[in-house]
């Protein structure tokens, strides 16, 4: 019988990407394409849905041939995208309405700020006991309302049943399918989702304002949603999940305590917490880690670090100490620790578990001994840092203890800071050999969903370590420097003043 | 536009003629070679020894490439620079090849290992990027040793360490092994360092052509060697990963 491959779609924030793997789980092809970043005005980032369903076309057919394969090769395709990108549609023409509004794009600020005042001072607890999220410009329950308030007669369309609403997942699922559905991991993004009923909260919705009819039907992570029509014609698409998702499936992070972190510009770590959602006092997000068919849904912790890869850039870019990312972790090895200097990268404020939005950026403990190397070690151990404490919030609210922590990314290349990772988590962090975690999460989900895997130990077989550091730090300085980081956030905290804000 | 200065072209024609033998070169042959008088290429050579670019024997009185320019060379890609961009690559390489991958730069005169992929069989291993290994005793080493023919004059100063029985000592013999690796563009090692461990490696260029680094794989001679001969598959997936982080750093594609 001839081999079968899994297709990966990855729609992410800068481009977007097929990957083909075959039953070990192995790369066979990949291709990716860019689109545009849209800024009309500060605070406002958008996408152009019909630039990114032409890449996403182009990557795929560009992914087979390249593998010299043809559609009926493939058993199924799934797809990982962006989170909490927004469009709406026309449903008769496909046209859509507006760029969509992505993730980092902030213009709801003042929506979302009325949604906080209208509902006092229980806001907080009042969405996060229904969605798992707090109030934020992030999701897109908001980005819907914004564009029906701002697009003259989009309420009225959209009352008379003639628009359709999604995230990438949705758009890419109808533009493949003619169907309008989400799965529950990226309907877990829109502050719309019942976290229990796994369907829209009709509280939620008439609180936001947006017609129910338009919104499309949430279903299990990895099902078969359809069979694609076009140039894909006959492949089954088995499985949407949202990227961060999509990488904690890729990890094998199938067991409660599984807990991974994605290393890029930001962060992102996700704890799975089992079939019971963990609501969060320590400000940490309740999100669905997944739902594979008809089993039982699982629910995750999430907490992401604004601030990591962002910071070597910065580091290379503003200060120019260093020509290459990379190079930071040879500039960091010129000397054998930070010197006592603490680098808190509170550039827009603090985020999980501090949700400070009056700190800003400081460098602290600075002597006549620091040079640059100090600094490039201080900026590594600044992602160190921050991932314990994130950790620690999610071992507090979820109460499980960890062992391991799986990581990717691409500054996982980072070896000193891994080993530092190790030594101020006090766990063994693994790095699995296919990098690709989002896709491969993706093409999972969907092997499953067809029987081209038959179940997840046939998945955990294919996780391979391709390197492991283990803590080797004696516990009476790991606990001093997280005193000390302690002390250099309360420095970061406070900074702005009211009239600040004024000019 | 001003004229060209003649001195430096000679000097960079002197430069380029050793840098393009393996053995010393004296004045008359280098003033044979580029047809220029005897005293002007003393000239020349006498101020290239002078800014480390050239470095003279002090028993034969030959000249070679001097330290200063092989560090201006060798130092211009960044072993941390080189493991992100080979990351997935050699990820790849271990998944495919179901052995260990390191990738080893040139270290005074050692292989140090600026990346290493553990075996894809999840036992119990120990990441050892940064520990150095010999030059002539790894497919690694061979192959860093193959490109910069002047290092390889200069490891064969010394008196070439044994670790086994099979590892190679006798400059001779590793010369010639060498010169076969310069034209088949790889290198093997059979239990040359370690008995029970063997290694096949191939270069990594950077767009000038340059041999910046290795890629290769380790593990046991009866699984990399077959008949004494390493196994065709597992070179082809070697050669294909080591070209393919080569494009990655940008080098012509072949």
């Amino acid at each position: 019988m001839k081999e079968r491959y899994v297709a990966a779609i990855d729609q992410g924030t800068s481009s977007s990407r097929c990957l083909v793997f075959d039953h070990s789980g192995r790369i066979v092809s990949v291709a990716q394409m860019e689109h545009r970043q849209i800024y009309p005005h500060p605070g406002a980032v958008e996408h152009d849905p019909l630039e990114i369903w032409s890449a996403v076309e182009q990557v795929v057919g560009r992914a087979l041939h390249d593998a010299d394969l043809h559609p009926s090769d493939l058993a199924a395709i799934g797809i990982a995208n962006q989170r909490e990108t927004t469009i709406v549609w026309d449903r008769e023409t496909g046209r859509p309405v507006h760029h969509a509004l992505t993730w980092q794009d902030t213009r709801t600020e003042g929506l979302v700020n009325g949604l906080g005042v209208a509902l006092g001072v229980d806001a907080d607890s009042y969405t996060r006991s229904r969605t798992g999220l707090p109030l934020a410009t992030y999701f897109s329950g908001p980005k819907l309302c914004w564009l029906l308030d701002h697009i003259p007669g989009l309420r009225d369309r959209a009352a008379a049943g003639e628009l359709l609403f999604g995230t990438m997942d949705t758009w890419l699922i109808w533009k493949l399918t003619g169907k309008h559905l989400t799965d529950v991991t990226n309907a877990s993004r829109t502050l719309m989702m019942n976290l229990e009923t796994l369907d829209w909260d009709q509280e939620m919705i008439d609180l936001i304002g947006v017609p129910r009819s338009m919104l499309p039907e949430i279903r299990p992570s990895a099902q078969v949603y359809g069979e694609a029509q076009g140039q894909l014609g006959g492949v089954q698409i088995a499985a949407a999940l949202g990227d961060q998702q999509a990488a904690l499936f890729g990890q094998t992070c199938f067991s409660p305590g599984d807990v991974k972190c994605t290393y890029g510009t930001g962060s992102f770590m996700l704890l799975n917490t089992g079939e019971r959602p963990v609501l969060s006092s320590r400000g940490l997000l309740t999100t669905l880690c997944c739902q594979v068919g008809d089993e039982q849904p699982t629910y995750a912790l999430e907490g992401s670090i604004a601030v990591t890869g962002a910071l070597v850039r910065w580091f290379r870019d503003n200060l120019e100490l260093i020509g290459s990312a990379s190079e930071i972790e040879t500039l960091a090895r010129t000397v054998d620790d930070s010197g006592g200097c603490y680098f808190v990268p509170a550039f827009s404020g603090l985020y999980a578990p501090h949700w400070r939005s009056d700190a800003r950026g400081v460098i602290t403990g600075l002597t006549g001994y620091i040079t640059k190397g100090h600094l490039a070690r201080a900026v590594l151990e600044a992602t160190a840092w921050q991932s314990r404490e994130v950790l620690d919030a999610m071992v507090a609210d979820a109460g499980v203890g960890l062992n391991t922590l799986k990581v990717d990314g691409g500054m996982t290349a980072n070896n000193l800071l891994m080993q530092s990772l190790a030594d101020v988590l006090d766990l063994q962090v693994v790095r699995p050999i296919v990098a690709e975690t989002v896709s491969l999460g993706a093409a999972y989900a969907a092997g499953l969903a067809v029987g081209f895997w038959t179940d997840r130990e046939e998945l955990r077989a294919n996780w391979h370590i391709a390197a492991q550091w283990v803590p080797d730090m004696d516990p009476r300085k790991r606990e001093r420097g997280y005193r000390k980081w302690h002390k250099a956030v309360e420095r970061a905290t406070g900074w702005l003043d009211d009239d600040d804000l004024e000019e | 536009m001003p004229g060209r200065i003649q001195s430096i072209e000679r000097a960079a024609a002197i430069l380029r003629l050793l840098s393009g033998r393996s053995r010393r070169l004296g004045v008359v042959e280098m003033a044979n070679e580029l047809g220029l008088p005897k005293g002007t290429v003393h000239g020349i050579l006498r101020t290239l020894q002078h800014v480390g670019f050239v470095e003279q024997d002090p028993e034969s009185g030959k000249y070679r490439l001097g330290a200063a320019l092989l560090h201006m060379g060798s130092s211009y890609l960044d072993g941390n620079e080189l493991r992100t961009r080979a990351l997935n690559w050699s990820d790849s390489l271990a998944s495919r090849t179901h052995e260990e991958v390191r990738i080893g730069t040139l270290h005074d005169g050692r292989v140090l290992i600026v990346h290493h992929v553990f075996r894809p069989d999840d036992s119990m291993q120990t990441l050892d990027v940064g520990s150095m290994m010999p030059m002539h005793a790894t497919a690694l080493g061979k192959v860093l040793l193959a490109a910069h023919p002047h290092v390889a004059e200069d490891v064969m100063t010394r008196e070439l360490p044994t670790y086994t029985d099979s590892t190679i000592t006798d400059p001779k013999l590793l010369r010639r092994e060498l010169e076969r690796i310069r034209e088949r563009g790889w290198a093997s090692e059979a239990g040359e360092l370690e008995r029970l461990r063997s290694s096949l490696a191939a270069p990594i260029m950077d767009r000038t052509g340059r041999t910046v680094g290795a890629m290769g794989i380790f593990g046991g001679p009866e699984r990399l060697f077959a008949a004494r001969s390493p196994r065709p598959e597992l070179l082809t997936h070697v050669r294909e990963h080591a070209q393919a982080v080569s494009r990655e750093l940008g080098a012509i594609p072949w």
